[in-house]
């Protein structure tokens, strides 16, 4: 038994819990105490996964029977386990603050009974994601999280829900098809959908057909991830669902697409036919993201528009195709689904004591609230990369990939990553200034709620838990961010070297193709052990 | 592998329906254009499986390239499936529109609309810095400034802004 033979549970407990409650919907109680309790059970066996990856290397498993060119393989390697225990840490927090929000709530706004079965739907889908080693289960997967967001971006039915809706369902569903056009031209052009399979026998294609299958790929999850062309649906539609669905959006929808094309660039395409359109992609998005976000006035728009803009340094990371690069993308990946998590959260308390997310009507709430300043606080200085934080050590590394790299174009990736940073520091401040710093009175068009001392009681202790409690894992990514940077030094060798990951699908004996570009000499190097740090220089240059 | 080439007609007429229906405004028709996008993949799926052949039950004499390929099949009808549980998503979403707006149009985002209207010109941001921002003003009259009158202006600049700031 290797470790991989217990990885379809991170998804079957997910689902197990929508089932049962959903037949438990007449008993809320037990309706949370059973969604809270198999998601702390999910989180468990992904940390022993994580331990059980770390120890003995990638693992997979095949699933009904069927032998890997064939079947449906999950595969569990570093990058993938650890994608899952962040994501399921940060649902785990996101689902006991929606409890808490129903509880106060008294359930009249949303129908909460729908809310468990659908959240957990959704977690088993982003759970499927992760694990699998098969392109149309990959699709399938991303069809499940979306599904469930679908219902979960329109719970209540309001008209602006509807309306966001509409928008986010159609964007979904073009991009869902775009993929799908894509699995199905590298079948007809390779004959198989296993991703260990294809990483052989898209090497033998021609060029510019395997160019244009690459493109196809990208461009897919370019638009799930929200990369700069394709991102304007992001900030249409998030910021109206409820606050902790935007919370989980917000964390981890977009990194299953940023997940999706790491996958594509070192698996499926490594090399760096891409590498350019994907720098010029990235510098967009930063800098334009980040310039949206400048322009708003509403804080979750905002925090929207800062979202976009730090998908740009995932891309950045991944398109300089070098350990030290795409480490840090890794690194910045698990830091950003906390950092992004809690800032949602936390702009869900405001708009409960505040009484509304806009700028223009609150003030003063570190006078009225310090509790809420300081959890706005850390998670803010974070996401802007203030030194001693984990978006300071991420950023650090994406710019040493940078300047290793050395070429014109990485240089402008560098300056425009930092300008992004101290722009995304000015939003944040401005948010600050407005909101929490100022005067309730000086305020355009103050809140009622705001000055209403006796409101104390509007902030439950779950939610405010919750919150902290994330924002508390955010800081100790930052304190262990040493081992997190070998975790994700490791993982990022073992995806450019690629030899564990097709030889434990495929058995020991497969051949692992060199890479493409003239000059791909990392044929015969170890499957990756736990030896190294993200110094090691990258292999597929 | 060689495909039919009037499935591939088809899904090429499939394709450029449904493209031309998603550009449109009106909900039902943007549902009707992503139906038919899902159908025409569907083929595009069926036909990457090659020329029609028996059905993939194995029968002892048979030639294996006999066969049709049956992995497009059930990607297919998974697929099928899926677009199936998204149309009704969607009927839902039209029906609940009508319910409450009485329209079938998509709607404009008004905080996006009332962001695009907004001014460049920020009143807090882009309001003049007053000349005397020292809170020391006897520092200011030793560096030779004539201090403004503390008396006049009350409090330290933070308040001039407001009153002197466009409103």
């Amino acid at each position: 038994m290797n470790a991989a033979s217990l990885a379809p549970l991170a998804v079957v407990l997910p689902i197990l819990g929508a089932a049962l409650t959903f037949a438990l919907n007449r008993n809320p109680v037990a309706q949370r105490m059973v969604s809270i309790g198999l998601l702390a059970l999910t989180l468990l066996l992904e940390f022993w996964l994580l331990a059980a990856v770390w120890t003995t290397g990638t693992s997979s498993v095949t699933l009904g029977g069927w032998l890997p060119p064939f079947g449906v393989v999950m595969v569990v390697d570093q990058f993938s386990s650890l994608m899952l225990v962040v994501s399921s840490v940060v649902s785990l927090a996101v689902l006991v603050y929606a409890t808490g929000q129903g509880m106060a709530d008294g359930d009249q706004e949303a129908p909460v009974s729908i809310f468990h079965p659908t959240y957990l739907i959704l977690v088993a889908g982003v759970s499927n994601a992760f694990l699998t080693g098969d392109l149309f289960n990959l699709y399938v997967g991303f069809e499940i999280l979306l599904t469930a967001s679908y219902v979960l971006m329109t719970l209540g039915g309001t008209g602006p829900r509807i309306r966001a809706g509409v928008t986010y369902v159609v964007v979904s569903v073009v991009s869902s098809v775009l993929f799908l056009i894509a699995i199905a031209m590298i079948y007809g052009a390779t004959g198989t959908i296993t991703m260990a399979d294809l990483a052989v026998k898209l090497a033998e294609l021609d060029p510019s057909t395997r160019n244009l299958l690459h493109v196809m790929l990208l461009v897919a999850f370019g638009i799930k991830a929200a990369v700069f062309p394709l991102s304007f649906w992001l900030p249409d539609s998030y910021p109206t669902a409820p606050a902790p669905v935007t919370a989980v959006f917000a964390g981890l929808l977009t990194k299953v697409g940023v997940y999706a094309m790491v996958r594509t660039e070192t698996l499926l395409f490594p090399g760096d036919t891409l590498n350019t359109p994907l720098m010029v992609v990235a510098l967009l998005t930063m800098v334009v993201g980040i310039l949206g976000a400048l322009a708003q006035s509403d804080i979750k728009r905002l925090l929207s528009f800062t979202l976009v803009s730090h998908i740009g340094y995932m891309v950045f990371g991944l398109a300089m195709s070098s350990v030290t690069g795409l480490a840090a993308a890794v690194f910045y990946v698990a830091h950003h689904i906390t950092v992004q998590t809690s800032l949602f959260l936390v702009t869900g308390l405001i708009e409960r004591r505040g009484g509304s997310s806009s700028m223009d009507r609150l003030g003063g709430l570190a006078k009225l609230s310090p509790m809420l300043a300081l959890l706005f606080f850390v998670p803010a200085m974070n996401l802007a990369g203030i030194p001693p934080f984990s978006g300071f050590l991420g950023k650090v590394g994406l710019l040493q990939a940078g300047m290793e790299l050395g070429t014109p174009l990485a240089i402008t990736l560098v300056v425009g990553g930092v300008l992004t940073s101290l722009l995304t520091l000015l939003a944040i401040a401005r948010v600050w200034n407005r909101a929490f710093w100022r005067k309730p009175d000086d305020a355009e068009y103050p809140d009622p709620v705001l000055k209403d001392t006796t409101a104390v009681g509007l902030l439950p202790r779950t939610m405010v838990g919750s919150t902290a409690a994330l924002v508390v894992f955010g800081v100790a990514l930052t304190v262990f961010a040493g081992p997190l940077f070998q975790l994700a030094g490791n993982s990022a060798e073992q995806m450019l070297d690629r030899t564990a990951y097709i030889h434990s699908v495929l058995g020991e004996d497969a051949t692992v193709p060199g890479i493409a570009a003239p000059g791909g000499a990392n044929q015969g190097s170890s499957p990756g052990g736990a030896h190294s740090g993200p110094s090691l220089q990258g292999g597929a240059k | 592998m060689s495909v039919n080439l009037t499935l591939l007609l088809v899904m090429g007429v499939l394709y450029a329906c449904g493209i031309y229906l998603i550009l449109e405004r009106s909900l039902t028709r943007v549902l009707l254009g992503l139906v038919l996008l899902a159908n025409a993949t569907n083929l595009l799926i069926l036909a990457t499986g090659g020329y029609a052949g028996l059905a993939p039950l194995f029968s002892k004499g048979t030639d294996s390239g006999d066969y049709n390929d049956p992995l497009p099949q059930a990607l297919i009808l998974t697929s099928i499936v899926i677009s199936f549980a998204v149309t009704a998503f969607m009927l839902g979403i039209i029906y609940r529109t009508w319910a409450l707006a009485r329209q079938d149009d998509i709607q404009d985002d008004a905080e996006d609309r009332r962001v695009a209207k907004t001014p460049s010109f920020d009143a807090e941001d882009d309001a003049e810095v007053p000349q005397e921002t020292s809170e020391f003003p006897l520092a200011a009259v030793a560096a030779g400034h004539v201090p403004g009158d503390p008396e006049a202006t009350g409090e330290p600049p933070l308040n001039d802004d407001e009153g002197g700031g466009p409103q």
